[in-house]
């Protein structure tokens, strides 16, 4: 029963802020501060983690081609998967850690402390004000957010399998081109914006309704990381199926 | 006003590596992409082929199945209607007998084609712009497989066109 009221509210919440959203853009500084906030200031751990995730596939793909004697096509086993799969997932998942939690934790603080109530007072909606620039900063960013993980991963994926284990450099690349279409980058691009609303949604969601305790606070971060990476890879099983 | 700058640069730089990485993805994977492997350097030599299968601009020339350069531009030749390939050879290998053949090959059971060189016994070497003759097509499986069905079948009609004869002879076409 509580699960239906959650996901009503969300609904609600979610129609409410999609109607404050266009006056938000009318400000555009305030986006600007929190696609920087969501954005840039996450952009060292994408990349790190991007890098990392590529050199595993280069040397996991390897491995496993090499047994078939197919190890040319290591470039396109590791783009496919980083732009279908890896790279929108795990740029979420980092996402919901890194941006999430503080998105929660600001919006929930400021409700603690009664500063949204005493923006109400003012007659100021904090729906426009607080929560829309954040959702809207955490829905651009996260696409681009993804992209950069993919070309970082792509990269790491072609130093390991071309520098360190051999692969030839031209059919690692020739192989990729040939075989990714531009639909693959798509889905990727889609997926990260669905998982950008998604998580954007929870994390400010839970800050605006967390109680107003310094242990509301703290239940609500947990709260965004745990339901933002679950709804992720939920939703990533409902849109893999859906393009497939 | 010195945050409100670093907050614009911030932004301004992560939003162009956002985009610039989506361009990245967008051009430069599908097939029309700019190659990035590998250097300019040697020399290039054409050959001209029947069928070359889905070989690829990029895919590896080798010899004694050590790669000795790639494979530049692949075009349709309309007048001979065969495919030109141009071949780049990496410098270092530049005693490569002017009477060699080149034969595409596959790696593997699934895995790409490349150029095979096979070395002639010429005391001359291929120069710059040198045109290989020999050369073998790529091995297309179905007409392999579409042969050696044809072969059972004329090898089948043969003997059982001898015991036909052998039996009941005029009865078989």
């Amino acid at each position: 029963m509580s699960a239906v009221r959650v996901t009503g509210q969300l609904a609600l919440f979610l129609l409410g802020l999609l109607a404050q959203c266009g006056p938000a853009l009318a400000r555009p500084r305030l986006v600007v501060q929190q696609i920087y906030n969501a954005g840039a200031r996450s952009l060292i751990i994408v990349m790190l983690s991007g890098f990392f995730v590529g050199m595993v596939l280069g040397l996991q793909g390897f491995d496993l081609l090499q047994r078939f004697g197919s190890e040319d096509a290591l470039g396109v086993a590791a783009a496919l998967s980083l732009l279908k799969e890896l790279g929108p997932v795990v740029t979420a998942l980092l996402f919901a850690g890194r941006a999430g939690t503080s998105l929660t934790s600001e919006i929930g603080l400021m409700r603690a402390t009664d500063q949204l109530n005493a923006m109400q007072i003012m007659a100021v909606d904090p729906l426009r004000y607080v929560v829309a620039p954040r959702f809207l900063g955490g829905v651009i960013a996260m696409p681009l957010l993804a992209a950069m993980f993919n070309v970082v991963g792509l990269f790491g994926a072609q130093l390991v399998g071309v520098q360190l284990m051999g692969v030839d450099r031209g059919a690692f690349w020739s192989q990729m081109q040939g075989s990714v279409e531009l639909n693959d980058v798509w889905e990727g691009v889609v997926k990260s914006c669905v998982f950008g609303v998604a998580c954007s949604l929870i994390a400010v969601h839970s800050g605006y309704t967390a109680e107003p305790t310094a242990e509301g606070v703290g239940l609500a971060t947990t709260r965004t990381v745990v339901a933002s990476s679950v709804l992720t890879l939920f939703l990533d099983y409902m849109l893999t199926a859906a393009f497939l | 006003m010195r945050s409100t700058r670093t907050l614009e640069v911030g932004t301004g730089l992560f939003v162009l590596l956002g985009f610039a990485a989506l361009f990245f993805l967008t051009t430069q994977l599908p097939t029309s992409g700019l190659k990035l492997a590998g250097s300019t350097a040697g020399y290039h030599l054409t050959a001209e082929f029947d069928n070359v299968g889905d070989l690829k601009t990029g895919s590896p020339v080798t010899m004694a199945g050590v790669r000795v350069g790639e494979v530049e531009t692949i075009r349709f030749d309309s007048h001979s209607y065969k495919a030109l390939v141009s071949l780049r050879i990496d410098p270092q290998f530049d005693k490569i007998p002017d009477d060699s053949d080149a034969s595409v090959q596959t790696q593997g059971l699934l895995g790409g084609k490349y150029i095979g060189i096979g070395p002639g016994g010429s005391d001359t070497y291929f120069k710059d712009g040198g045109r290989i003759e020999l050369t073998q097509s790529a091995i297309v499986l179905e007409n392999l497989v579409n042969k050696l069905f044809a072969t059972f079948v004329s090898k089948d009609r043969d003997a059982s066109g001898a015991q036909g004869s052998g039996a009941a002879s005029g009865s078989d076409k």
